[in-house]
């Protein structure tokens, strides 16, 4: 039996120098290294997580698209034109010939008017960005018509301003969905919903050709698409530590780490072969004060804790490279967007106005902090902060679904969280932090100043009113004033605007990165 | 572990008894897993995190999410909610994955041949290294090997593991290149492969494709050397603690005076003798492997099955926690139930 | 031993302890105790563990003298983040500027603290059931072993990630949840020592002098289970101190900033290729704790459990 052993052992160890002397990947096929175990559909009628609504801008398109290095530049892709009519609740969409599925399937206004139908009625999380305009599953068949075989109408229930429209049907649930592909695959009627979750029916530079959760996900070029990509392939690998994606780029094993640290980018900066790209992005990372806390409500308290954070000393250290400094609700690059910075730390400002709030002794409090490496040293230095302004921070760490489930129930005292924007209109921020319909705990819409218990009604009255305005000039006005608003009274210490950041290696050429997910684009990469 | 000596005899009259207990063992699994089902169900449900953000994400309009809650029965009573799984899964159904959207069936087919595999080969090179430094470091008690087995133990029962592989992918995949890296094969080998069993040196060989055999093994080396690591840590130390006691009885000594050759004494006549809480010791690390590897799959991207359970926990996909859970209970269940027969078997003393 | 009793001289301590023929119960149990001393002082590893383990407490004590800087308060964040070990920050600093060693240091208490804790909780249930079962057996035995049996079969890190899930996180539900963990092989090994004892004579003997079974459970069968649970317990040790570092590698465990060795050993592994150190310091701690606490197991088990001592 020892011998036996032995005889293992000789074995285990000659077959140990195993692999290739260098590492490569097929110059063909690009592959990312990436956590998304986020993902839970490829059905664009109903992603609405980052990495999936990446896959979805690659493999599928939508009517209508933006530069995406200048926003307000809207163009048509599947829609060739648009008219508005005079009382500017209607759009009549000119589709564009000649293009084709990746079915081989013709694409035309019938095509268009399913998949605008189609994510009315299953009516999954993202579908309000559509029903936003009237359509419910009754009335959408009346209100979305086709009116040839390359013309629809598109009927809303008041005169929105055409771009917050036309915005939001550049968001992935507008994906144009193959109708005859996913009819074969209807089963009691479900819209083929059962079936499109793991598979793909689009036109759109890349097919999804496999989804492995947690593992893997494949796309493979779309021959029928009007430019063929570059790359054959490009696989997204499930690796959930960053040490190990850094440790691959360095290797060769794969073409770009997605999800590295500020300590590893900056120690990758200087490596061969090695190059950095980072491109703004629209999430927003902020404090939420829950009003329903008695010092919290106090004005002085709200602004003063504004004054107890280190904003510089963060973006330039802990999240070197992945934020900047931002403090209004919109982000960079969005119609109005405020980009200025009053606060910073001022702990003596920041002392005045809790002895005015009767809080000179400085009080307690949590904090429901997510348990991600950025998220937890974030918070920690928030800590060290409020520490000096006389506030005890409590840190309550949990798990994502855990800190949302509580913040949701408005259980929290404060929470540190992110935000995204749903698409490119500046309504869709001010919708959530400038607006309350209902401050009930029963109440129907849940956004984050409902959240934060804010009781709102000037503003909710103002943040509707700005969607109707058709002249941007003066939409634009409005957005600055409700971001003035929030910025000096609000419940939310607005802290920052992320940076993505990727690690890739240098003969990695064309990967746009976009202001939102959907909008990061490589089908024009190519590798040399 | 019992350190039981298992003098033979009256084996036939045990054999007896074990099959007529048999029908009450199989009572007793089935209440066993049904127990497991209901603590993992219940504490599932109490839990404080809302099972319906996973589906829906955190923007979804308020209907969406009550026509969900609905969807997936959670208006129902806990009680109610609990039959109908059991009867699911009696019908062979265990659920949907929210997270992944497919039957939980279909994940575990998947993540849980990825995890035997490298369990498996983990607990195999565990055990042909543990078992004769083990039984040398009981031979040679105080001397090197026995120091050796020791420092080995104590590094496998103190370093965490996720650091040392680590380390290990530092050193040898990233410095010295000796093996690939995480996950199971290079992606240009992806496709090449058909997946038969779902182990991908198992289907690499059956089909003959040597050359993805080969990238297979380069990849599985470093987290089976690892996890084989710590399985020989603890099988050797156990082996080493059933060995001194197998040579301290009296058996021996007559074997001794006899005039048995040592080598004999110890391979055949105590080894033989101190095999059957070792298998019980092998079977429990080989167990522990199968769940206890989240860290170890988190570091080499490795889809296993513990991994599987932990995210669906984190974001109360019941569905999947529910179905690892019962995979891995049933397993230790039976590796229980297996060691019980053994000792009443062998050990007349527990009868 | 050889001495002969004067009774002109009162006997030293010594001679006492290791009289052949004990006056009272008590001598001989002390005499045993002071055997079973001598025994443990002779192994020199045992002594190890025992001086790394004594050491632990000592350091938790004084934590507060022998800490050079705050364990919780950082430093400056621009200039004294992740820096190496120097004379002014002798383990180097983390990502928020704080010096590892104070952290260490003070983290020494929380260690101690769950594994005291863990150990009180644990391990008398697990003897109780553990005993109960293998002594009255029948149908008692049946259903305490499947619930054993129910907690053994769960994945631990998972039942213990669930429970502090369900309680909140913070480092005393972490304990409650490893304690809930940890006991069910105590009870197997309990009642499998349990099992081999009963039937023995001396036990028959205690009935027959009409003992009740609480009594001879409580006075005689545990104390014999206990050695082996004892040991089993101490080369746990190691283990709990993983499982903690465990919840805190995922967050679960202590609450930020609290100096929780595995917590820290998280909040160090992004930066394990660059500043090794963030991590490596309190792994090395938990390493030498969880060595000192095998070692003291090992040489335990040499001493109470006769069988594997020989």
């Amino acid at each position: 039996m020892k011998r036996m052993a032995m005889l293992v052992a000789a074995g285990a160890l000659m077959a140990l120098p195993l692999a290739p002397a260098k590492a490569e990947t097929p110059p063909d096929t690009l592959v990312m290294a990436w956590q998304f175990d986020d993902i839970i559909s490829l059905d664009p009628a109903e992603v609405f997580e980052f990495s999936a609504a990446e896959i979805m801008g690659n493999t599928y398109e939508r009517l209508i698209g933006y530069d995406v290095e200048d926003v307000s530049d809207i163009f048509g892709v599947v829609a060739e034109s648009w008219d508005v009519s005079e009382d500017g609740r209607t759009i009549t969409f000119q589709i564009r010939q000649g293009t084709k599925f990746e079915s081989g399937n013709d694409l035309t206004a019938e095509d268009v008017v399913f998949s605008l139908q189609r994510a009315v009625k299953l009516d999954k999380s993202p579908a309000f960005i559509l029903t936003q305009f009237g359509f419910t599953a009754d009335n959408v068949e009346e209100k979305i018509v086709q009116t040839g075989d390359y013309e629809f109408t598109f009927e809303m229930d008041k005169a929105y301003a055409p771009t917050f429209v036309l915005y939001c049907l550049t968001s992935t649930v507008a994906s144009v969905v193959d109708k005859d592909l996913v009819m074969e695959n209807d089963v009691d009627g479900d819209l083929g919903y059962e079936w499109l979750k793991t598979n793909y029916a689009g036109s759109g530079p890349f097919a999804m050709r496999q989804w492995r959760p947690n593992e893997a996900v494949v796309l493979e070029r779309n021959e029928n698409y009007a430019e063929p990509t570059p790359l054959t392939r490009v696989i997204y690998q499930h690796v959930p530590e960053t040490s190990t994606q850094r440790l691959m780029l360095e290797r060769g094993d794969i073409d770009i780490a997605r999800n590295l640290g500020p300590e590893e980018i900056s120690a990758l900066e200087s490596a061969d072969g090695i190059k950095i790209n980072s491109g703004d992005k629209g999430g927003i990372y902020y404090l939420g004060l829950n009003q329903k806390n008695e010092n919290l409500a106090k004005p002085e308290v709200r602004q003063a804790l504004k004054y107890l954070v280190d904003y510089e000393a963060i973006a330039d250290t802990i999240m070197k490279g992945q934020v900047q400094v931002h403090q209004a609700f919109l982000p960079r690059g969005f119609l109005g967007a405020v980009e200025e910075t009053p606060f910073s730390l001022d702990v003596d400002r920041a002392k005045e106005l809790l002895a005015e709030a009767g809080l000179e002794n400085g009080f307690s409090v949590t904090m429901d902090t997510r348990n991600t490496p950025d998220i937890t040293a974030m918070g920690e230095a928030i800590q060290q902060t409020f520490a000096q302004g006389g506030v005890q921070l409590e840190l309550i760490p949990g798990d994502g679904a855990q800190t949302l489930t509580k913040y949701r129930a408005r259980e929290h005292d404060i929470y540190i969280g992110r935000w995204g924007p749903d698409y490119q209109d500046p309504h869709t921020n001010a919708d959530t932090f400038a607006a309350n319909p209902d401050n009930s705990d029963d109440a129907a819409a849940k956004p984050l100043a409902w959240r934060n218990a804010w009781e709102i009604p000037e503003l909710t009255e103002k943040t509707a009113s700005a969607v109707l305005e058709t002249d941007p000039g003066t939409r634009a006005t409005i957005y600055q004033e409700l971001q003035k608003e929030v910025m000096d009274t609000g419940p939310f210490v607005i802290m920052f605007q992320e940076i993505e950041v990727m690690a890739m290696r240098d003969n990695v050429n064309g990967f746009v990165i976009g202001p939102s997910f959907d909008a990061n684009q490589y089908w024009k990469a190519t590798k040399e | 572990m019992a350190l039981t000596d298992t003098a033979g005899g009256g084996r036939t009259r045990a054999l007896l008894s074990v099959s007529g207990a048999f029908a009450r063992f199989a009572f007793m699994v089935a209440a066993t897993i049904v127990g497991l089902l209901a603590v993992t169900f219940f504490i599932g449900r109490i839990v404080p995190i809302d099972p319906v953000l996973a589906v829906v994400g955190d923007r979804a309009p308020a209907h969406v999410y009550a026509r969900v809650r609905e969807e997936m029965g959670l208006h129902l009573p806990l009680w109610q909610q609990f039959w109908i799984y059991v009867r699911d899964v009696l019908h062979g159904d265990l659920g949907t994955s929210v997270l992944t959207s497919r039957p939980v069936l279909d994940d575990i087919a998947r993540y849980f041949p990825a995890t035997l595999e490298l369990a498996t080969l983990g607990t195999v090179f565990g055990a042909l290294f543990g078992v004769p430094l083990g039984v040398l470091a009981a031979v040679h008690r105080g001397g090197l090997v026995d120091q050796v087995v020791r420092v080995v133990g104590l590094v496998g029962y103190s370093a965490p593991i996720f650091w040392l592989g680590l380390l290990g992918l530092l050193v040898f995949y990233s410095q010295l290149g000796w093996v690939s890296g995480p996950g199971r094969l290079d992606v240009t080998y992806e496709y090449m492969l058909q997946p038969v069993t779902g182990m991908v040196l198992i289907d690499s060989a059956l089909g003959g494709d040597w050359a993805v055999f080969k990238n297979a093994v380069s990849h599985i080396a470093l987290p089976t050397a690892l996890l084989a690591f710590f399985s020989m840590a603890y099988i050797s130390r156990m082996t080493r603690s059933f060995m001194l006691n197998e040579l301290s009885q009296e058996y021996i000594l007559t074997a001794r005076v006899k005039g048995v050759s040592e080598r004999r004494i110890i391979w055949r006549h105590a080894l033989r003798n101190a095999v059957v809480p070792l298998i019980t010791v092998i079977a429990l690390s080989y167990a522990n492997l199968l769940e206890g590897s989240v860290l170890t799959e988190t570091v080499f991207a490795w889809p296993g099955l513990g991994r599987y359970i932990t995210n669906s926990l984190q974001n109360a996909d019941m569905s999947a926690v529910l179905g690892g859970t019962l995979v891995i209970g049933v397993v230790f269940v039976a590796i229980n139930t297996v060691s019980d027969l053994l000792y009443r078997l062998f050990d007349p003393r527990t009868r | 031993m050889a001495e002969t009793h004067s009774p002109a001289r009162r006997p030293t301590w010594r001679e006492w302890l290791t009289d052949t023929e004990p006056a009272s119960r008590g001598q001989a149990r002390l005499g045993r105790a002071y055997l079973a001393w001598r025994s443990f002082t002779g192994n020199p590893l045992a002594m190890v563990g025992l001086f790394i383990v004594v050491g632990l407490v000592l350091v938790a004590i004084f934590a507060d003298v022998l800490a050079t800087h705050s364990p919780i308060a950082g430093g400056d964040l621009r200039t004294e983040r992740l820096k190496p070990p120097s004379a002014e920050f002798w383990l180097g600093t983390d990502h928020q500027a704080r010096d590892i060693y104070s952290r260490l240091v003070h983290g020494s208490r929380l260690t101690l603290m769950v594994v005291m804790l863990v150990a009180v909780i644990a391990m008398p249930v697990g003897l109780i059931v553990g005993t109960v079962a293998g002594y009255v057996g029948g149908w008692v035995d049946a259903v305490l072993m499947r619930v054993t049996d129910i907690f053994l079969a769960f994945p631990r890190l998972i039942l213990a990630l669930a429970f502090v899930a369900a309680l909140g996180p913070g480092i005393e539900n972490a304990i409650i949840a490893i304690a809930i963990t940890s006991w069910p092989p105590y009870a197997r090994i309990a009642r499998a020592e349990t099992l081999t004892i009963r039937k023995s004579d001396f036990i028959a003997a205690v009935r027959l002098q009409g003992a009740s079974t609480a009594r001879i459970i409580a006075r005689h069968v545990m104390p014999l289970c206990m050695s082996s649970v004892i040991v089993r317990v101490t080369l746990d040790m190691a283990g709990i101190i993983l499982i903690a570092a465990g919840l805190g590698f995922l967050g679960l465990g202590a609450q930020p900033p609290s100096p929780e060795w595995g917590a820290m050993i998280a909040a160090g592994r992004q930066h394990i290729i660059d500043f090794w150190w963030v991590a490596t310091m309190p792994g090395i701690a938990i390493f030498i704790v969880s060595l000192g606490f095998n070692l003291l197991g090992d040489g335990l088990r040499d001493v109470l459990d006769p069988k594997a001592a020989k």
